[in-house]
């Protein structure tokens, strides 16, 4: 009933949902002024042959809307209601996986999140959702790994349509701690350098990184709270209990440019995210000095057999 | 015209009409059974499309559901109209809409004419079977099974489980000894005649289509009958993983088949771009005979099913968290835990490293931080100092570590001041954990700190305490850690030994008597601070054993001629 209501909220503006095809790969997200990054966002998951972009517009500013309206396989929703009352753009997303991502494999990514899959570069995300279709599994997890620049944020400012890669290329390959929660199921994962940097005092508030991204949605299926936890529960199982390793993914998570700092000030006042904005003013409070995740132990990242053998996703018995 | 293709389809059309009119422009009759869930629109495309190909015929349609008769029948009917409208054919070859040719089809007509007598099809008997799936192997012969597993998984469970409490046990019909192998075979007209033809067909139809996966038996035990030579082994690859889901190939595995020698290949994905250029359009490149490498393939499998079942022991990630029974705790490699050591020996840690080229970090579980060898804020895996990110797990904390330093084992300290409590069962249950101690040995540096002696006695009492605790931990009946536990009068007694079996323990060949030691720590007065602690808080392993008065003159160093001091002893 909430998600229905939360529907009305969305205003369509660009409805192209009609070029939708049986068994297309289905790509949902929600945005606010990132139409720097837009251009990369989009060609990065057209590559992997994602089939057509369903996107929620929270009121940007910036021009990202018209941008995205014009995109022949994007349709576009708007709202200015309040993101946190639609608990954090869950609501909307509900919404429309349920009306148009029923029977498809969805994926719910943020525009500063690439997912990275195992062999990804030589097979379409096609040739992962059949296999998982072949293995009756209906959800994959792709955890979120924070990737920064060494120095400053700053140091380098990232170009439309440029690879964020090329700035960011740096990560935590350790130091993740994980929790099973009892309620869902899932895996809580927090750590990495947001953790190291920013919540070395205070762990338990630091973010979490499990994410359950790309599922085969059924209209009764949702996502709890953003794409940390499904239900139902059976969906979060994305993990082995006897010791083996299911097949799953990386989200690279590219926020940390040197648009960030101009970003973190700007939602802290807008107050609209997770626990009061809690991780904003964390951020805006070290960002004013130079903040720099790098260090010695820091890893580059190449591809996704690195991030294999490193142990941050796994193969599974995908060969 | 000797070789005859029945090709049985459900999915991927597209890639189905490519294959069927490669094998055609060989001169291969070939007949299709489309699976009957096929919408009728796109079965009529299909065969419309087809049409052109004069020696192409379509079989009647079943409904080939896994685990069923369906594909059985399905075989029965297109081999009869493939044997009834091409004389000529001698070998019958039954393959999927998702085979691949790898190798050019003349040399596979070569191959066959080079053996006209010769059935390949894997045919072994039930006892030989390595593999069985969904348990049930003798079974598959002695129950009915009339329900599809897929469609009504737990009616299907709940009946076996009823057969097997009536006893059930169906009779085999006269001369059948089962049989179980590949359902993609190559059969010669000549046996494939004598199964269509044969006198008891509709009995031994009958009991089969009530046996569990007949596609992988029928032909099979039947073959076994009439075959005049048979070569128990299947001329396509295909492999199946633990579940017994076919293994799909991808454009990535291109140089993996080229090797394969294979002739035949399933399944393809139907996306596979590349694969099917390869193969279909490019006749003379599409096997390079040289080195071929079947066995990689096998290989490559092996390890994928390996990952998925064992994983990689130690590593704890978003898709391995195994329960607390399955190994959560355990480390991923051997390391080294020394309790004891730096408060009788200075330099221990430095001397250590230098010895046996472990990374030897101090307290990592010190109240104040984690304290990584040379001082270091991050280790390994960009693991931070931070005490608080530490204990909120510290288990994630100790993995992690051993985990990102895999190849460079690990040492640490650990001490009655650490925050261990929620750590040393994992340390203690983990048969990587190589614990060393000198139970008592605390004492020295309680001694050596100084400060009021009502407040020294408190301290001394509590960290007595937390050892005794501790040791009970590492002693207890559950512990798999390797554990050397001396008191600290025995070390007293034989210093050197005692680090020469830690050396030996950690693999390090250390000949004797040769190479540095750590300096010992000057002991004079050490007895008469015991004395003065009184017997309440003497650690046990000292009362008695430390005899006062007994000890300075060993304390003072190690015996000189057997080892040579570090600088300044």
């Amino acid at each position: 009933m909430r998600v229905v209501c939360r529907g009305f909220a969305l205003r369509s503006v660009a409805d192209r949902t009609a070029l939708i095809r049986a068994g297309d790969v289905l790509l949902f997200s929600t945005l606010r002024d990132e139409h720097v990054r837009l251009p990369y966002f989009l060609e990065y998951y057209r590559a992997l042959g994602v089939g057509h972009f369903l996107i929620v517009d929270n009121g940007s500013t910036d021009g990202g809307a018209e941008y995205l309206a014009q995109q022949p396989d994007v349709s576009l929703w708007r709202t200015k209601a309040s993101y946190r009352q639609a608990r954090f753009g869950v609501d909307w997303l509900n919404w429309l996986q349920g009306r148009y991502g029923h029977g498809h494999w969805t994926l719910v990514v943020d525009p500063d999140e690439f997912l990275v899959y195992p062999f990804c570069d030589t097979r379409p995300i096609r040739a992962l959702t059949d296999w998982l279709d072949g293995c009756n599994t209906r959800s994959f997890g792709a955890m979120l790994l924070d990737m920064y620049p060494k120095g400053p944020l700053d140091a380098v400012p990232y170009r439309r349509g440029q690879d964020p890669l090329e700035i960011a290329h740096w990560f935590d390959p350790g130091g993740y701690t994980i929790d099973r929660n009892p309620r869902f199921g899932n895996l809580w994962i927090q750590g990495g350098p947001r953790a190291r940097v920013y919540f070395a005092d205070t762990p338990r508030r630091a973010p979490a990184l499990n994410k359950t991204p790309l599922v085969r949605w059924h209209r009764r299926y949702a996502y709890d709270s953003s794409t940390h936890t499904l239900l139902p529960r059976g969906l979060n199982l994305t993990y082995d209990e006897w010791g083996g390793e299911k097949a799953s993914g990386v989200l690279l998570h590219t926020k940390f440019l040197d648009t960030f700092p101009a970003k973190a000030e700007e939602e802290l006042t807008r107050g609209q995210h997770y626990a009061g904005s809690a991780e904003y003013r964390a951020y805006a409070a070290h960002a004013r000095g130079t903040p720099d995740f790098w260090c010695r132990w820091s890893e580059r990242y190449m591809n996704w057999r690195q991030l294999e053998i490193i142990g941050l996703m796994s193969k599974g018995d995908w060969a | 015209m000797s070789l005859g293709i029945v090709m049985l389809v459900h999915e991927g059309l597209e890639r189905a009409e490519q294959v069927a009119r490669h094998w055609a422009a060989s001169g291969c009759p070939v007949v299709i059974h489309v699976d009957s869930a096929v919408p009728r629109a796109r079965h009529d495309a299909f065969v419309a499309a087809l049409a052109d190909l004069p020696d192409l015929r379509f079989a009647p349609r079943h409904r080939g559901e896994w685990g069923m008769w369906g594909l059985v029948g399905a075989t029965q009917d297109a081999a009869e109209i493939l044997l009834r409208d091409f004389a000529d054919v001698r070998h019958v070859w039954l393959a999927s809409g998702s085979c691949l040719p790898l190798r050019p089809v003349q040399e596979l007509i070569d191959y066959l004419d080079a053996r006209p007598d010769t059935d390949f099809i894997e045919s072994a008997r039930l006892s030989e079977m390595p593999w069985t799936i969904g348990g049930l192997d003798a079974e598959r012969f002695t129950l009915h099974f009339p329900l599809s597993w897929r469609r009504h998984r737990r009616l299907f469970d709940r009946y076996v489980d009823l057969q097997r409490a009536m006893g059930v046990r169906r009779r085999l019909p006269d001369g059948i000894e089962p049989h179980l192998g590949s359902q993609w075979w190559c059969l010669t007209r000549r046996t494939l005649s004598a199964i269509l033809d044969a006198p008891d067909r509709a009995r031994v139809d009958r009991y089969f289509s009530r046996t569990w996966i007949p596609d992988e038996s029928y032909f099979q035990t039947r073959a076994r009958q009439f075959s005049r030579r048979l070569e128990s082994r299947s001329l396509t690859l295909s492999k199946f993983d633990h579940q017994g889901r076919p293994h799909v190939f991808y454009d990535d595995h291109l140089q993996l088949l080229r090797r394969s020698d294979c002739f035949v290949a399933r399944k393809i994905w139907p996306g596979a771009e590349r694969l099917y250029a390869a193969f279909l359009t490019d006749q003379a490149g599409a096997m390079t005979r040289k080195n071929p490498d079947p066995g990689k393939i096998d290989r490559v499998f092996s390890r994928a099913l390996d990952r998925r079942r064992h994983g990689r022991p130690g590593l704890l990630m978003q898709s391995r968290f195994p329960s607390e029974e399955h190994g959560q705790a355990r480390a991923c490699a051997a390391y080294s835990v020394f309790e004891g050591f730096a408060d009788l020996f200075e330099d221990f840690g430095p001397w250590l490293a230098r010895r046996t080229g472990m990374r030897v970090h101090g307290h990592l579980f010190a109240p104040e931080r984690a304290e990584f060898a040379d001082g270091a804020t991050v280790a390994a895996g960009a693991l931070s100092d931070s005490a608080a990110l530490r204990d909120y797990n510290k288990r994630a904390f100790l993995t992690s570590l051993i985990w990102n330093a895999r190849g460079e084992r690990q040492a640490f300290q650990i001490g009655p001041r650490d925050a261990i409590a929620d750590i040393e069962w994992d340390i203690a249950r983990d048969p990587n954990a190589q614990v060393s101690v000198i139970s008592g040995a605390w004492a020295v540096s309680l001694w050596r700190a100084g400060g009021d002696p009502a407040s020294v006695r408190r301290t001394a009492a509590r960290l007595q305490r937390a050892e005794a605790a501790h040791l009970d931990v590492l002693r207890s009946q559950w512990s798999a850690a390797q554990l050397r536990i001396r008191t600290l009068a025995q070390v007293l007694d034989a210093p050197t030994e005692e680090l020469h079996a830690i050396l030996d323990g950690v693999g390090t060949v250390a000949p004797q008597g040769i190479g540095e030691m750590p300096r010992m720590v000057d002991l004079t007065g050490f007895s008469g601070f015991l004395r003065r602690l009184g017997p309440e808080a003497t650690p046990p392993c000292l009362a008695g054993a430390l005899r006062p008065g007994a000890r300075p003159q060993r304390g003072r160093g190690i015996a000189p001629g057997r080892i040579r001091p570090v600088s300044g002893a």
